[in-house]
């Protein structure tokens, strides 16, 4: 037995502050790594100690083995917990975190090696009677033997390039007189892909759902299972909804499932949480014969929470005690499904315009209170960054049923708030309450199928963008603060209504409207960006971010956040955005005129421009020495470059041209 | 305090009358508001817009903190005059709020007639500076003017109080360490070059802002020099090389932020009056202040109780009355204005000795204590008669008008009805420098009523034609009589008196306790200073 006193993380994010959180109720201490980037991350806030390993590039931080290991001897950690990602499936790491004497918490860099090759995985499941898909992975590549082993796995069959990936050289192939040209075009593709024209095929699996076994070893050679989740809900094989159990679960299936996936992981004398993925065949319903392996991975997965709940366990408090060498805790037939649970992942991206990933600061973010597990790893002013993972946080819903949970579920993502980024919020909450996965016809294709009504814009209503602008016109007078000012009566006039004029974007297009008041808590919004011609709203009270209105008669409260660039409306479960146009405020000392003047009398060292070259306001153009000073010279505005006075060496007296930009209105 | 106990039926039928006869007099001056607010004729809004450049309203706007209010003044000035069409004077001014300090705007609207100056113009720029002076305000100029307008230049450039003592302003101001910013938005020739030159801090908009002696016609007819405008003085020029302006503005909006920024550089305080006052938390009246327009008979002859008014202007409606049983045509008390302490002076009736006596003394409390003082103005005069002259109501009214003259304490005047004769000087008109002074639409003004005017000239007419043996029919001297009360009806008008800028503007009487909250606030950025009277005649 070891006893674990303090753990480095090699991680960031959720995970890092979801280990330091059981660490934390264990009594171990705990040591953050971040980068650069990371510096004011929740994570490095909420260990005991911290390390700064390197710059934001993971290359150069989070995957930096040494400066890692380094790290734990410096703040004297005994054991290393890689998360998931980065280094957590990297052999090679777990051999010299084992070498400079630390616990790895995780499996065996034997058992990852044996699972990290997948054709390698896949024959030795088939030697430990672990069922695997269909196929033909050997090294023949040529036609008549590949149809002969299509022939035999029966059709359709998929073709998939070795190399592949991301859905690259892969075909599916309905009969066999489409063969030959499917896999000439799969080669080609995979050529140009991969470099790697070989293949493998495959059987079809239609109405494939994927589930996946939870699985826990110790040093002792006992194995058990924490059951399956249902992770089908995907895009593009990232996963987007995850649940446990898998609806319509028959018991002989689980039996099933569970054996292979515990005789899985005895072939590899498999230590720690691990997850056995199979691909299954929902075509007829679940039946016990029709589930195949696919991989193993050799770590703690994202969705493990909903297992966590189901099984009321602490998967991380498992992995330490394991990694401690005790044995594990309980025993398979200790272990039972209690209710249903189903995670969301919440994602900086833009579901509504093609799932394009967002970066940006988190101006608001505010998760709803009660009967509901989050686990994130931001704050609100946290910054989203393009280095990293652009996952929020994980919404985690518990309930007696599938539909309890999903109603759950549904109701959290609805009262999630996040304004700074926009978020897939929206549209896990209309998966949730898609009429196929809420009667759990689910199948990995279900959410390219129904993408459409899952995706669809919703355009903000007149009175929410009414009170967008009201709250970017900053008419609204604060609530009374009993300071004896007048700050109470806010816009006033003696005549007439004030009035003051407001650009925002209002469903995709920037819009100017006009904001008047029209009696103490009576504002009217007039604007192209409305569908009427105005709004009135009337009884408009703000409290710091809590709104209440009433428009043609109807009372609503919302909350509503705003910063520098832009205002965001939680309304009736949805975000609304609106982005406040960034004027160009060009400082006033940069800004002015066509040329390029020397300061003083010098000696040119750099011209950095050249005629005809497109320059930004503020970019350096020249660099010239005087008093024993480099000073540059730069860009006075947006522009052209027109004619270059000077070459470097010049000797120039003060006052004089080096540089002219084409006027504005030639260059117009 | 004591809670005032309002004794109004607001469903009789009098208030009824009372209150649709104010709602048009209300409708009667909303409608020339707007008229004033529109600026220049549309073609040249248009042109000014079609060139990039906000609106003036728009540019006020724009300056301003978004939640704060502007205390316009002199909207109403040259109405009716020059032609009727010279909008507010073809300038803007008033008192608004910018990064927290009160500041005076003074914004010129190159819609009307290019911005020129007219003798109501520079009256009412001079206006504006004076109630900086006074009241410790920054002054933001907003330039975009062509100068003096020259066919009434008789009337504008020569004298003391003309065109010249803008800049005589400027510079004594920024002697005091009122800051004066300029953001030159359009022309400043000639003259009106001084306004961006004289000032502390000034910003300038390229492409958009000059600022010459002469412009390239003059010199060109002077030393046959060819040059662009914006060559001569624009904003490039400006910053970069004569140093005549500070900063260098893409735009209006621009411009405006960096004037925003200029008082935000400003540092020390705004408001240090208010520091001086016992504030207490603002509560609305207890009574609706919308039940004013109630309140005030449709005939003006019908007297009624001025506690009423208080009541719907003062915070909770609490007003401690002084010497309530002793001289009770003038009510006296102490109330607070949205948590600002005022002494009331208000008239309930003709002004008698004791009234009179009764208004000093209150007025020597008030300086004592240092709290700003309102009239509330509705008075016929002093009362007249040989017992009256004789009880020595000349020596009592004087005891009045000096206290009035006198205290060192903000004053506030809102004429809310007759403002007619010595009653005009005891109850703090316009010559004894009220920091404000508002007028209600139902006011009037005049040094008599005109039908007693018209009655004086009658007498002096009748002895005379008497004294010769005439006669004089009735007929005939109601004829004589005409003209003089018309022209006493016509000129005691509150529109008549706001576009010669005897006042500070005609006002919704509703808002009388917004107003009377922002002159106050805006009054109280000075300090209060002692006050030392003069001799009372006793």
């Amino acid at each position: 037995m070891n006893t674990i006193s303090k753990i480095l993380i090699a991680n960031r994010g959720e995970i890092a502050c979801r280990i330091i959180r059981t660490a934390r109720k264990m009594g171990i201490a705990t040591v953050a790594v971040y980068s650069e980037a990371d510096a004011g991350a929740l994570h490095v806030e909420m260990a005991d100690e911290a390390v700064l390993i390197g710059s934001a590039a993971a290359s150069e931080s989070y995957l930096k083995v040494d400066v890692i290991l380094d790290a734990a001897k410096r703040t004297g950690a005994n054991a290393i917990h890689p998360g998931y990602g980065f280094l957590s499936e990297n052999p090679e790491f777990v051999e010299k975190v084992e070498k400079a004497g630390l616990i790895f918490i995780g499996p065996s860099a034997k058992a990852i090696r044996a699972m990290g090759l997948k054709d390698a995985a896949k024959a030795l499941m088939e030697k430990a009677d672990v069922p695997v898909v269909p196929g033909y992975h050997g090294e023949a590549q040529d036609l008549v033997v590949l149809a002969g082993k299509a022939n035999e796995i029966g059709f359709p069959v998929l073709i998939k390039a070795r190399a592949g990936g991301g859905g690259k050289g892969m075909r599916k192939v309905d009969v066999q007189a489409d063969f030959p040209a499917a896999l000439s075009s799969a080669r080609r593709e995979a050529k140009a892909s991969f470099g790697d024209d070989r293949v493998l095929v495959e059987k079809y699996v239609a109405t494939p759902r994927h589930i996946e076994i939870q699985v826990f070893g110790d040093n002792h050679g006992n194995v058990v299972h924490l059951f399956e989740r249902d992770c089908s809900a995907q895009r593009r094989h990232q996963k987007v909804i995850e649940e446990a159990p898998a609806p319509d679960m028959p018991e002989d299936m689980r039996a099933a499932m569970g054996a292979a996936a515990v005789a899985a992981a005895k072939a590899i004398s498999y230590s720690g949480a691990g997850t056995v993925e199979f691909i299954v065949d929902a075509s007829n319903g679940l039946k016990a014969d029709k589930f195949w392996f696919m991989e193993m991975n050799t770590r703690l997965q994202v969705e493990h929470p909903v297992t966590e709940l189901i099984t009321g366990l602490d998967l991380v408090e498992w992995q330490i005690r394991v990694a401690a060498g005790e044995t594990l805790p309980m025993g398979q037939d200790e272990l039972s499904i209690n209710g249903h649970a189903v995670e969301a992942r919440i994602y900086a991206e833009d579901a509504e315009k093609g799932f394009l990933p967002a970066v940006g600061r988190l101006m608001h973010l505010r998760f709803p209170e009660g009967d509901i597990r989050i686990d994130a790893g931001v704050r609100a002013g946290d910054e989203i960054t393009p280095f990293y993972d652009p996952m929020i946080a994980k919404v985690i819903a518990h309930g007696k049923t599938r539909a309890e949970a999903l109603g759950k579920l549904a109701g959290a993502l609805g009262r999630t708030e996040i304004a700074g980024t926009v978020t897939n919020t929206a549209f896990l909450a209309r998966l949730c309450r898609d009429a196929d996965f809420a009667a759990g016809r689910l199948d990995t294709g279900l959410i390219d199928r129904n993408i459409a009504s899952l995706t669809e814009q919703v355009s903000a209503p007149d009175a929410i963008v009414a009170l967008a602008v009201l709250a970017a016109s900053g008419m609204v007078p604060p609530e009374r603060s009993n300071t004896g000012s007048v700050a109470e009566i806010g816009p006033f006039e003696n005549w007439g209504s004030p009035m003051r004029s407001v650009t925002l974007e209002a469903n995709g297009a920037a819009h100017g409207f006009r904001v008047l008041r029209e009696g103490d808590s009576a504002w009217r919004i007039a604007g192209s960006g409305l569908q009427s011609s105005d709004m009135l709203l009337n009884a408009v009270e703000c409290k710091h971010d809590e709104w209440a209105f009433r428009a043609g008669g109807v009372t609503q409260r919302c909350r509503l956040v705003q910063g520098s660039t832009e205002v965001a409306v939680f309304h009736e479960g949805l975000t609304h955005r609106f982005a406040k146009p960034q004027g160009s405020r060009a400082d006033d000392l940069a800004s002015g005129g066509d040329q390029v003047v020397s300061a003083m009398p010098g000696i040119i060292k750099q011209v950095l421009v050249a005629q005809g070259q497109e320059v930004k306001s503020g970019e350096a153009m020249v660099i010239m020495e005087a008093m024993k000073m480099e000073m540059t010279l730069s860009a006075p505005r947006d522009g052209v470059v027109g004619e270059v006075l000077v070459s470097v060496g010049a000797q120039v007296s003060d006052g004089v041209s080096l540089v002219m930009l084409q006027s504005e209105a030639a260059a117009g | 305090m004591t809670i005032m106990q309002s004794k109004i039926s607001t469903g009789s039928q009098a208030f009824k009358d009372n209150a649709a006869r104010m709602a048009a007099q209300i409708a009667e001056t909303a409608a020339a508001a707007a008229l004033h607010g529109l600026g220049g004729p549309e073609a040249s809004r248009e042109r000014h817009v079609g060139r990039g450049k906000l609106l003036p309203r728009d540019r006020v706007a724009t300056l301003l903190d978004p939640d704060s209010p502007f205390l316009e003044i002199g909207r109403f000035a040259a109405h009716d005059l020059y032609g009727g069409d010279i909008a507010s004077a073809g300038v803007i001014a008033g008192i608004g709020r910018v990064r927290g300090r009160d500041v005076m705007v003074v914004c010129n609207d190159a819609t009307v007639k290019g911005g020129t100056y007219y003798p109501l113009t520079v009256k009412k720029h001079l206006r504006a500076q004076e109630i900086a002076l006074e009241n410790n305000l920054p002054c933001v100029y907003l330039v975009d003017s062509g100068g003096a307008n020259l066919p009434n230049q008789d009337e504008v450039f020569p004298d003391r109080d003309h065109f010249g003592r803008i800049f005589f302003n400027q510079a004594n101001m920024s002697a005091a360490g009122i800051a004066q910013i300029a953001v030159v938005m359009g022309s400043c020739t000639a003259g009106g070059a001084y306004v961006p030159a004289m000032s502390d801090e000034t910003i300038i908009v390229r492409d958009q802002g000059t600022i010459f002696l002469a412009g390239p016609p003059l010199v060109k007819a002077a030393t046959g020099e060819v040059v662009s405008a914006e060559d001569l003085g624009g904003g490039d020029v400006h910053t970069r090389l004569s140093g005549v302006a500070d900063h260098l503005a893409d735009n209006d909006a621009h411009a405006l932020e960096l004037a925003r920024q200029a008082v935000a550089n400003l540092n020390g305080r705004g408001r240090v009056g208010l520091c001086q006052m016992d504030c207490l938390p603002p509560e609305d009246p207890l009574y609706d202040p919308a039940e004013i327009a109630g309140i005030i008979p449709a005939d003006t002859r019908q007297p009624y109780d001025i506690r009423e008014v208080i009541a719907r202007i003062v915070d909770g409606s609490r007003f401690d009355e002084f010497k309530a049983r002793y001289g009770t045509t003038i009510v006296c008390g102490f109330a607070h204005v949205m948590g600002m302490p005022v002494g009331i002076v208000a008239n309930n009736g003709v002004l008698f000795s004791e009234s009179a006596v009764k208004a000093a003394h209150f007025v020597e409390l008030c300086s004592q204590r240092k709290i700003p003082l309102v009239f509330l103005q509705n008075i016929t005069g002093f009362m007249v008669g040989q017992k009256y002259e004789a009880g020595g109501i000349a020596k009592d009214g004087a005891k009045m008008v000096t206290a009035v003259a006198t205290t060192k304490v903000p004053k506030i005047t809102m004429i809310v009805g007759g403002s007619f004769g010595a009653g005009n000087y005891g109850m703090c008109g316009r010559a004894y420098s009220p920091r404000f002074l508002w007028t209600w639409p139902n006011s009037r003004i005049s040094v008599m009523g005109g039908e007693q005017a018209a009655g004086v000239l009658a007498t002096v007419r009748r002895d005379a034609i008497e004294r010769k043996g005439g006669e004089w029919s009735t007929e005939d001297e109601a004829e004589f009589k005409r003209p003089t009360i018309e022209m006493f009806e016509r000129q005691s008008h509150p529109l008549y008196a706001s576009a010669r800028l005897w006042d500070d503007g005609i006002i919704n009487p509703l808002k009388s306790r917004e107003i009377l909250a922002l002159s106050l606030s805006a009054a109280l950025n000075a300090p209060v200073e002692d006050t030392k009277f003069g001799v009372f005649r006793m």
